[in-house]
């Protein structure tokens, strides 16, 4: 009954503004509680599923490519890992096709439906590509062992920089689309990977260099979204 | 029958979703690995569990939670409500930023509210607690982050409101993750930079979005399209400093918890 309690915190809220703030009934009662109750069970076999299927599948993966020993292979992994799981997300693609009306309403693109699209799709696959180079690029940073915030902190400036060359238009959906990429099944299984691969490298601590992969994954959409940006 | 059909529409979406990312796992499994899954059945079970989990979570959602959610952020939003009383909705040109607090309020609320119901953050939480031993709890993770996600939306109104570019906010933000990381223990600096990116997902993105664009087409000269965006960058910067400041108020109490155990033994030891 933990996710009872994880709901309770929205249900609180909403009741209060509805009743309290806005002084109006709630609607379709009935409906909600259902669909409340549906919430709660499926968090909790999720949370379920979690550790009997996403956590021990991202941790042996990493424990047999590093016995593997080929770090080609754990990279290419890598990529594909965030390239697939970032480029169907549906996130991301309710922005990219915001995005593309945003730059046709600005001028950037030609006012129709078929450039529209292809602005859209040109998007998607540049968060996606850059997802995988993230994924690619932590993993890397967890094998040689790298201190993760110089680079971020590095990325952070290359995105203060990009900001001011990048088109007005796109800067609000380029530094949205980092948030957007990471979705709820991405997360479990990149944070059993970078600690499952931190764990099964001698001198890695798993609190230092296993967390850190999503942290790549939320930085360099921005970076390619706002060179997708300048480019097209 | 409906909330039947309803369960697989929502059911077969999520396998869809979930299909890239079983071939690329299966795939890489069997032709490069090319070893025997351990525990396989116990982990396609753990995988139908999630699907499941998150179709009846999913169809929770869009049966009781977002539609009021997004209605709600629609009229709290509306200015006949905001300026009931004290100004005529027609005359509202351009209001004082102050007059929308009930938007910040909200924004403060629904950030905390749906960050903790978030299933990604109670994954990360879980790991964490595991790795570091039980030394970061799941519940201080969870609070601080969604504390962090709370400030970062209602600032983030704040600057729908007001129409101040994005930018400014976030590379000040960038600068104090900066200051803060050079500061703290440098166990957490890793998890923390993680917390921004988990904390947007499934139950978040859909009601921030909603609040931002109803925000954004309701506030006199704001436009929709550039204003309206924005919410979830701070959504995803704020929780990094939570993250870190929480880091450093624990680490400061044991300092001095360990500093009074020790001037008590001190006196303990004299007297």
């Amino acid at each position: 009954m933990d996710s009872a309690r994880d709901l309770a915190p929205i249900i609180i809220v909403i009741a209060f503004f509805q009743l309290v703030v806005l002084q109006q009934p709630l609607p379709n009662l009935g409906q909600l509680i259902f669909g409340t109750g549906l919430v709660i069970l499926g968090l909790t076999f999720f949370v379920f599923g979690l550790e009997m299927g996403l956590f021990p599948i991202g941790e042996s993966m990493a424990y047999a490519f590093a016995r593997k020993g080929n770090i080609w292979w754990l990279l290419c992994f890598a990529f594909c890992l965030g390239f697939g799981t970032t480029v169907a997300e549906p996130a991301l693609i309710a922005v990219s096709e915001e995005a593309s009306k945003i730059a046709a309403a600005g001028g950037a693109i030609i006012n129709t439906q078929e450039s529209m699209q292809s602005y859209a799709n040109g998007l998607r696959f540049t968060v996606a590509l850059s997802v995988g180079f993230a994924a690619m690029l932590g993993v890397f940073r967890i094998i040689k062992g790298w201190p993760l915030h110089l680079i971020i902190i590095g990325g952070y400036i290359i995105v203060v920089i990009l900001t001011f060359f990048a088109p007005k238009e796109i800067i609000g959906i380029a530094y949205d689309s980092g948030g957007v990429t990471t979705s709820t099944i991405t997360v479990p299984l990149m944070t059993a990977l970078g600690i499952g691969l931190a764990g099964s490298i001698k001198g890695r601590n798993p609190m230092i260099d296993g967390f850190g992969l999503i942290a790549f994954a939320s930085l360099t959409p921005m970076i390619f979204v706002m060179a997708y940006g300048m480019i097209v | 029958m409906e909330v039947l059909t309803e369960f697989f529409t929502t059911f077969a979406g999520t396998v869809t979703d979930v299909i890239p990312i079983a071939v690329i796992i299966f795939g890489f499994q069997i032709f490069v690995i090319r070893k025997k899954i351990p525990n396989l059945k116990r982990i396609l079970i753990g995988f139908f569990y999630v699907i499941l989990g998150l179709s009846l979570f999913l169809m929770g959602l869009e049966k009781a939670l977002f539609p009021l959610g997004r209605l709600m952020a629609d009229q709290l939003t509306d200015p006949s409500f905001l300026f009931e009383g004290t100004q005529q909705a027609s005359q509202v040109v351009a209001a004082h930023w102050s007059e929308y607090y009930w938007i910040y309020l909200f924004a403060f609320a629904i950030g905390f509210s749906t960050t903790i119901a978030e299933p990604s953050l109670l994954a990360v939480a879980i790991k964490a607690q595991e790795v570091s031993g039980g030394a970061i709890g799941i519940w201080g993770l969870r609070i601080s982050v969604a504390l962090g996600v709370a400030i970062g939306i209602s600032l983030g109104t704040y600057r729908i409101v007001t129409g101040l570019p994005i930018h400014y906010f976030i590379i000040v933000g960038y600068i104090v993750v900066m200051i803060q990381t050079y500061y703290s223990p440098k166990l957490i600096i890793p998890l923390a930079y993680d917390s921004g990116g988990v904390t947007t997902s499934t139950v978040t993105v859909p009601l921030v979005a909603a609040l931002g664009l109803g925000l954004a087409s309701k506030v006199p000269g704001r436009s929709e399209l550039i204003d309206g965006f924005g919410l979830i960058a701070f959504a995803s910067l704020f929780p990094i400093i939570a993250v870190l400041t929480y880091a450093q108020i624990s680490k400061y109490i044991g300092k001095r918890e360990k500093k009074k155990r020790q001037q008590n033994e001190d006196e303990y030891q004299n007297g």
